[in-house]
């Protein structure tokens, strides 16, 4: 039996749906589009009709189905809670599992497929050394996310040659009275943010924890679920789960916004006895909240210079309700001046693997957020998920701001100093 | 659906802008109402000029257009019962103008209500309609619904606000009405026959609207009573005394029901009745009109007064109002939500009336809405699967609008008569009103293209053809 759910398993919530419109207001692809096909609304209707067995809907379903970064904004203000993130994922893999549907297998699943992958990584030797890549799992959503480096235009991190696992022991011991914190750093954060983990495992350190940074840990499955995979999401979540199981951790702690949302809340909806380990599934500014280290820092001196930072808020933060705590730790820091932003809350526009067939709906939502940004005079934008301060920059490049998007890690151990 | 017709209009607005995939039929079938009808083609404009290339097209084919906006609609006013071409018009979605000397905004129809008032808030002015869907529905579904909220009570509703339109009539001319000034008086006043049309006669391109400047401060009050009486009686008191808030909203003990469960603001559990009140103006005779009201409301019965002393504050107030649509699913799966209205003194003989029709057939009706201008949402909560109770709920909504009427009062206030209350249309007005009014139509819209089938029961009008 699968672990992840069917579509069959949505019928009840997507009869709930009272079709007010009211994720219109939240959904980025439709603000990008003003198109019923691209809102919550629309998709809620076509997986209905799926349901039915309705016949005809193949392309364009597909190409709406496919219009969705999985973000979540507009269950969060859904009067009935319809998980429509959820339910697009269903669809998406009822697609690639049906031959007959495989429109988005075309432009999305065949991603996955290794030999095309290679083909076309092959050619961009300029970007990914094969040395480095070699380095980088079958299984990574970073490899679903490649195909970004050879778009044109785009801005994309460069892939470390030295990965976390290269520059961080499986384990490091803290002191005996405390307990051992598992991280979780997931690819984008092993291969292209190595200095974010480092910062991580090093905050952590300094608390007196011991770190347990499995080697055997892979990707969260969020691009897989994004584009339909449902086996490979079940193998990745099996993996994840046995990779913590041989040491007792206390929590299994994430930097990455997207990872949180996928071994935290994804796998809650799986079919499996996943709960003990998704219970200890926490994002680094709750834990660091209530290990109160904001009061600490907040005790610090205040620099004399200081950088003004605002803040972006990631979807899989923010349909958590984790808005608060990114932000007061923000404030906390004593070489930052906190400044707010208008649509902070709005999406970056990247979504699993959305951004790599969608690229020009993405730069449109991306672009949103240019205008509150400049507006709040912020030098930084922080935020606490690696994929979208991929994206941020992407964007902040288009529109030729003078802003760096950073993690919210970079400013902490900058406070902290080494 | 004629291959012909797609290829025409392909070369109005290009090919990405038409189809006839069933898919998108499928995403452009529905409102609010949660009706289906399916469209035979779905088409997405921007400009005026293809507007009126669609509608000339569709009259040669006989062939109905439908103008669509957010689809959120409550009265199934953007349904294509007679299938035929759904234009959808929320691409046309800029603000031309702000006039900050002349306190005018000119915007296209597919502005979201929510985005104009935030615009031009910046600015120090202030648009007032405030329908509960400001933040996703359109300007042009609002002018053609005339739709209304809670600052009515003060401010009044859309038609007050628009000055002139530019219009692409049901055959296809492009004519403007009114214009950017606060008086005009230069032949029949088109633009208010416009507002309010619900799409059948004429699809607006262009809204001038009036503006006016920003409130400095507002004051947000959630008193709970010990029975809808007293409730009822306060609203009264208030209006009589002369004040005018910007809104007075109630909630009655079904409702109260619903959210208690649910409202971050504790409810006691003898309130039987809540009533918001929100003043506005200069900030420090606020405190003033705000004691005012409350020694003009105390022998009413009160159990609880909470005055909100900061914006975040009030917001947690406006929150209980908000919960409510969504918590009434609770009682009951099948909900007939009615949004009639009555002369404001009327409204505590309005709520008699309504807990008789309750008690009478036995079925849960839940109101709330806008006490202040008389306008309460009816909500008869039922299960339609049980045995008789379809026929039941037509008796039962006969009885709310003959009350609501008999009280010279109204069946819509806000939403529209649509699809939905089209056979309710005779209790209220006489059979040559109607008939005057179907007369126009026939002037506007002689093959019937624009939006057939909504207001009027009877399709004596010539129906489509496809
Ligand atoms: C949760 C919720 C709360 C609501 N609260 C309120 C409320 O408080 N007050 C209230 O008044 N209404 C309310 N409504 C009803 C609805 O939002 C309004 O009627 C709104 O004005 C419809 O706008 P729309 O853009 O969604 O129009 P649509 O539903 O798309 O269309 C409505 C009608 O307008 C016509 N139309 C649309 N655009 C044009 C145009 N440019 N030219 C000519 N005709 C056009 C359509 O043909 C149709 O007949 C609510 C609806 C919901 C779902
Ligand atoms: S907000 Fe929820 S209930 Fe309303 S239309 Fe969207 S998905 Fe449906
Ligand atoms: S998950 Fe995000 S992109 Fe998808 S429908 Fe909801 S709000 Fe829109």
């Amino acid at each position: 039996m699968s672990k992840n759910k069917r579509l069959q398993d949505f019928e009840k919530v997507i009869h709930e749906c009272v079709k007010c419109g009211v994720c219109q207001v939240h959904c980025p692809t439709y603000q990008a589009e003003k198109k019923e096909g691209a809102v919550a609304r629309g998709k809620i209707a076509l997986a209905a009709a799926l349901l039915e067995g309705q016949a005809g809907l193949e392309e364009r379903l597909q190409e709406d189905i496919s219009m969705c970064l999985m973000c979540g904004s507009c269950v969060d203000k859904c009067p009935k809670k319809v998980p429509t993130n959820e339910i697009v994922g269903a669809v998406r893999r009822e697609i690639t599992e049906n031959q007959g549907l495989s429109r988005i297998g075309k432009t999305v699943s065949t991603l996955l497929g290794s030999k095309v992958l290679m083909k076309t990584l092959s050619k961009s030797g300029a970007v990914l050394s094969p040395l480095v890549l070699k380095k980088i799992p079958e299984t990574s959503g970073l490899r679903l996310r490649f195909p970004l480096a050879l778009m044109k235009d785009r801005t994309v991190p460069k892939i470390a040659y030295r990965n976390l696992f290269d520059r961080i022991p499986e384990y490091t011991e803290g002191d005996s009275d405390k307990p051992i914190i598992g991280f979780f750093a997931g690819c984008s954060i092993t291969y292209a943010y190595p200095e974010i983990g480092e910062h991580m495992v090093a905050i952590l350190k300094r608390m007196g924890y011991s770190v347990y940074l499995p080697r055997s840990q892979k990707c969260c499955g969020i691009p897989a679920l994004s584009s339909g995979d449902g086996k490979l999401v079940e193998k990745l979540s099996e993996a994840n789960v046995a990779a913590f199981a041989d040491k007792d951790v206390q929590y299994i702690i994430t930097a990455c916004a997207s990872c949180n949302g996928g071994i935290g809340e994804y796998y809650k909806t799986m079919k499996a006895d996943y709960g003990d380990f998704t219970a200890k599934v926490i994002d680094f500014s709750v834990f660091l909240q209530q290990q109160g280290l904001f009061e600490q820092l907040a005790g610090m001196d205040k620099w004399p210079e200081r950088v003004k930072v605002t803040y972006h808020d990631p979807c899989h933060l923010k349909t958590q309700g984790i808005t608060k705590e990114p932000r007061q730790l923000l404030q906390a820091l004593p070489n930052v001046d906190f400044v707010e932003m208008d649509h902070a809350s709005s999406c970056c526009g990247l979504g699993g693997t959305f951004s790599v067939y969608h690229y020009d709906v993405s730069k449109a939502i991306g672009a949103r957020k240019i205008p509150g940004l400049k507006e709040s005079g912020a030098s930084r934008i922080a935020t606490g998920c690696p994929g979208c301060i991929m994206q941020l920059q992407d964007s902040i490049n288009h529109a030729g701001l003078q802003v760096k998007a950073v993690h919210i890690l970079d400013l902490l151990a900058q406070a902290l100093g080494k | 659906m004629d291959e012909q017709i797609v290829q025409e209009l392909i070369e109005i607005v290009g090919e990405k802008n038409v189809s006839t995939a069933q898919a998108d039929k499928i995403t452009h079938s529905y409102d609010a109402t949660q009706e289906v009808h399916l469209p035979d083609v779905v088409v997405y404009a921007a400009r005026v000029e293809d507007v009126s290339s669609i509608v000339k097209l569709a009259n040669r084919w006989k062939i109905p257009v439908l103008p669509r906006g957010a689809g959120s609609g409550f009265t199934g006013g953007t349904l294509p019962v007679h299938g035929g071409i759904v234009l959808v018009l929320t691409r046309m979605d800029r603000i031309l103008d702000i006039d900050t000397e002349n306190l005018t905004a000119e915007v296209e129809p597919g502005v979201v209500t929510g985005e104009l008032q935030r615009q031009v808030e910046k600015l120090g002015l202030f648009y007032p309609p405030d329908p509960a869907s400001k933040e996703f529905s359109t300007l042009g579904g609002n002018v053609a619904e005339c739709a209304g909220g809670p600052r009515c009570v003060k401010y009044g509703v859309t038609k007050d606000y628009v000055l002139g339109l530019e219009v692409v009539t049901p055959t296809g001319e492009i004519i403007r009405t009114g214009g950017k000034t606060l008086k005009n008086v230069v032949g029949y006043d088109l633009t208010k026959l416009f507002v309010g049309s619900e799409g059948t006669l004429g699809i607006v391109t262009k809204i001038i609207l009036k503006l006016i400047p920003k409130p400095a401060a507002k004051k947000t009050m959630l008193v709970q009573f010990e029975t809808i009486a007293g409730a009822a009686q306060a609203v009264s008191a208030i209006i009589s005394a002369k004040i005018i808030p910007t809104t007075l909203e109630f909630l009655d003990a079904a409702t109260i029901d619903c959210i208690r469960d649910v409202s971050t603001i504790s409810l006691s559990a003898d309130c039987k009745a809540i009533l918001i009140i929100e003043v506005d103006g200069e900030a420090q005779l606020l405190d003033e009109q705000a004691e005012q009201i409350l020694s003009i409301i105390s022998p009413f019965g009160i159990l609880d007064t909470r005055i909100a002393a900061t914006d975040k504050e009030s917001e947690e107030i406006w929150q209980v109002r908000r919960i409510v649509s969504p918590s009434l699913g609770k009682i009951n799966p099948d909900k007939f939500n009615e949004d009639i209205v009555v002369p404001r003194s009327k409204v505590p003989d309005m709520i008699c009336a309504l807990e008789k029709i309750s008690m009478d057939y036995d079925v849960p009706i839940v109101n709330f809405g806008h006490a202040g201008d008389g306008n309460i949402h009816v909500n008869v909560m039922v299960d339609l699967r049980e045995h008789g109770m379809a026929d039941k709920m037509i008796k039962v909504m006969d009885e709310v609008f003959a009350a609501a009427v008999n009280l010279r009062g109204s069946i819509s206030g806000e939403h529209g008569i649509g699809t939905s209350k089209a056979k309710y249309m005779s209790m209220e007005l006489g059979a040559e009103t109607i008939g005057m009014m179907k007369k126009i139509k026939n002037v506007f819209d002689p093959n019937n293209i624009l939006n057939p089938g909504k207001i009027f029961e009877d399709t004596s009008l010539q129906t489509a053809g496809k």
